[in-house]
């Protein structure tokens, strides 16, 4: 089943004058069609003005489309009457945490949401409480938010999302301010909420790292969707998202350069483990390669008598598979 | 010196005072204020000092913590004070080249410094006890009644909580901005007081444009939040009043008696 549905969606930012006359024209969104499956966990990536923060405002209802149209749960979010319950479904955490926590105590500022919507008293609680919960937040209730780290003060944010009892969140670079340890809380509460509670996720970034784990990577360009897949599938394109201007995680561009340097490297290598084990085992064949063709030092590097550098086993067999195998160095993967 | 500002700024720890309901605390802030001019001896002001420490105490805010709001206000105290001992008619005691102080300004510039630091401290007393959302809820509902009156109160109350929840972070963000013109040499204590005063521009400009961008992300916030106005809203913490507000309120009562009593005194 589908949560958000964005159909031939065409956005321009427009600047009038005082007499309402249009000044100037900027494009944001151009025909983007995108459909995310409820309970998925999707990464938007896209260089700078590419029109991820649009779309993402498109689904809260903030923005309407121009042209096309825009559905979160089979509802239109052009129908005003619809505004309420498409914001209580689709929630929304923006970049910057200081300018988007409106209490001034965290609970009170969890409450906000359900306030709003005219949640009766005790059920409020219970919600606050239970979204502090969530986002592991609970112990900080009674503080106030200024206090708070970057990487807590998201995670109110987040909790104030989760107590609308959201069906999908939408978060526009949720760790951009944030510092590694920050970001790592933050993402991991992200994804417990799609584990566990089954929350579809939305997440824009430019953190590739962080699409590692997505279910679905979806890569905008100019104004629409120009690439749309798993992350290993994505990332696997190197050269293509290279042309949009866009990174991919270290350890992939290490893969990709290793491969690029004529080792046999599979494309779309996502994890430090997966390297390591491709690593390993390239060894491992690398050694018997060595054995058969060179002397001796290689496989007993800790004699070193005979003048050579006695390597460690780990660096050197690698200088050999670069020499060996650049003859057999696959295609470029795309 | 800027940080120092406490008026408005939340004390979060748990105390009776703490947990009045914010209309009491409204109303005897008021109470105390007036009270403050309807005393003219010694004894009222000794009075009023002491209620004044002893929900102090009862409240459990360090009281160096709240002495320290003062520093901020230093300045306008120091201009009051100067004003009435200067400039009030009267017998005169000693003079200072063309300045004579006269015993009743003498009286009137100690009376008017004492009421000022009770106000101020009398205020910020309420803040620190009450969370500006309490606030604001206990000035929604006492001033409710003028909703009748086309008054917006409810958007008049939120923008007041946002006001409130903002002051530390502009101020963080003044101390920034200063701290990195200063870095570029920008000078911002000495000169003459329309150099100063032109200084400020270059501290004003950014801080203006940051606070409109951020009131621009916080109605976006508050929007995809669902807040749509007073209509219909619920909340996490109804007001309710308790015993211990009526006895608030008796006590009240009593300091007021008293200090309306030791006028004749
Ligand atoms: N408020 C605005 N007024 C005018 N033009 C805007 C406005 N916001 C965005 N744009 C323009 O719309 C386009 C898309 O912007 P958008 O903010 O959606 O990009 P983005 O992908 O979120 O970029 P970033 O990675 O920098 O956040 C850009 O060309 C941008 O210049
Ligand atoms: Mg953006």
């Amino acid at each position: 089943m589908k949560i958000i549905d964005a159909v031939h969606v065409f956005f321009d930012y427009m600047r009038k004058d005082e007499n309402d006359k249009i000044e100037e024209i900027s494009p944001a969104l151009s025909d983007m069609n995108l459909e995310i499956e409820k309970g998925s966990f999707v990464c938007v990536l896209g260089h700078n003005g590419s029109g991820k923060s649009t779309f993402a405002k498109m689904v809260n209802g903030l923005l309407l489309p121009r042209e096309g149209s825009v559905y979160v749960a089979d509802m239109d979010t052009a129908d005003d009457e619809l505004l309420i319950k498409i914001r209580e479904t689709a929630g929304m955490v923006f970049q910057n945490p200081d300018n988007q926590i409106i209490g001034n105590i965290v609970e009170e500022d969890v409450a906000f949401g359900p306030e709003n919507i005219g949640v009766p008293t005790a059920e409020i609680r219970d919600r606050v409480d239970e979204a502090l919960e969530a986002v592991n937040m609970t112990k900080y209730k009674d503080r106030s938010p200024g206090k708070l780290s970057g990487g807590q003060k998201q995670r109110v944010a987040i909790a104030g999302v989760m107590a609308m009892k959201p069906e999908c969140i939408i978060l526009d670079e949720p760790t951009a301010m944030l510092d590694p340890k920050g970001r790592k809380d933050v993402i991991r509460t992200v994804r417990e909420l799609n584990k566990r509670d089954g929350i579809t996720i939305v997440l824009i970034t430019h953190y590739m790292e962080e699409a590692v784990d997505a279910d679905r990577v979806v890569v905008m360009d100019g104004g629409r969707v120009v690439m749309d897949g798993t992350p290993r599938e994505i990332f696997s394109r190197v050269e293509e998202l290279k042309a949009l201007r866009l990174d991919v995680p270290q350890i992939t561009e290490l893969a990709y350069e290793l491969r690029k340097a004529g080792m046999p490297v599979p494309c779309g290598i996502l994890r430090k483990e997966e390297l390591e084990e491709v690593i390993m085992e390239l060894l491992f064949e690398g050694d018997k390669g060595s054995c058969d063709s060179t002397d001796t030092d290689g496989t007993e590097p800790d004699l070193g008598t005979d003048g050579t550098e006695p390597d460690l086993g780990t660096d050197r067999p690698e200088q050999d598979l670069d020499t060996d195998r650049e003859d057999k160095s696959e295609g470029a993967c795309q | 010196m800027i940080r120092d500002i406490t008026i408005g700024q939340y004390y979060p720890t748990d105390s009776v005072i703490h947990r009045l309901d914010p209309r009491v605390k409204l109303a005897s802030t008021m109470l105390f204020l007036i009270s403050l001019f309807l005393t003219e001896s010694i004894v009222g002001y000794v009075f009023a000092g002491a209620a004044l420490l002893a929900v102090i105490r009862i409240s459990r805010i360090p009281f160096k913590y709240i002495v320290r709001g003062l520093k901020a206000v230093v300045i306008l105290l120091f201009i009051s004070v100067s004003f009435n001992l200067f400039l009030t008619p009267g017998e005169e005691i000693f003079r200072l080249g063309f300045l004579k102080v006269t015993r009743e300004g003498l009286r009137t510039a100690l009376y008017m410094a004492v009421r000022l630091i009770y106000l101020i401290i009398g205020s910020s007393l309420m803040t620190l006890t009450t969370t500006p959302n309490q606030l604001t809820d206990g000035l929604e509902k006492s001033l409710g009644f003028l909703n009748k009156v086309h008054v917006p109160v409810h958007e008049i109350a939120m923008m007041m909580s946002i006001a409130l929840r903002f002051i530390p972070i502009l101020i963080e963000e003044t101390d920034k901005i200063m701290k990195a013109q200063m870095a570029r040499g920008a000078d911002f204590d000495t000169g003459n007081l329309m150099q100063r005063a032109r200084a400020m521009v270059p501290i004003l400009v950014p801080l203006f444009i940051s606070a409109f961008r951020r009131a621009a992300d916080l109605a976006q916030a508050m929007e995809a939040r669902c807040y749509h106005g007073g209509a219909g809203r619920t909340k996490l913490k109804p007001l309710r009043y308790e015993r211990r507000d009526y006895i608030a309120y008796l006590l009240v009562a009593l300091y007021l008696v008293v200090m309306v009593v030791t006028r004749w005194l």
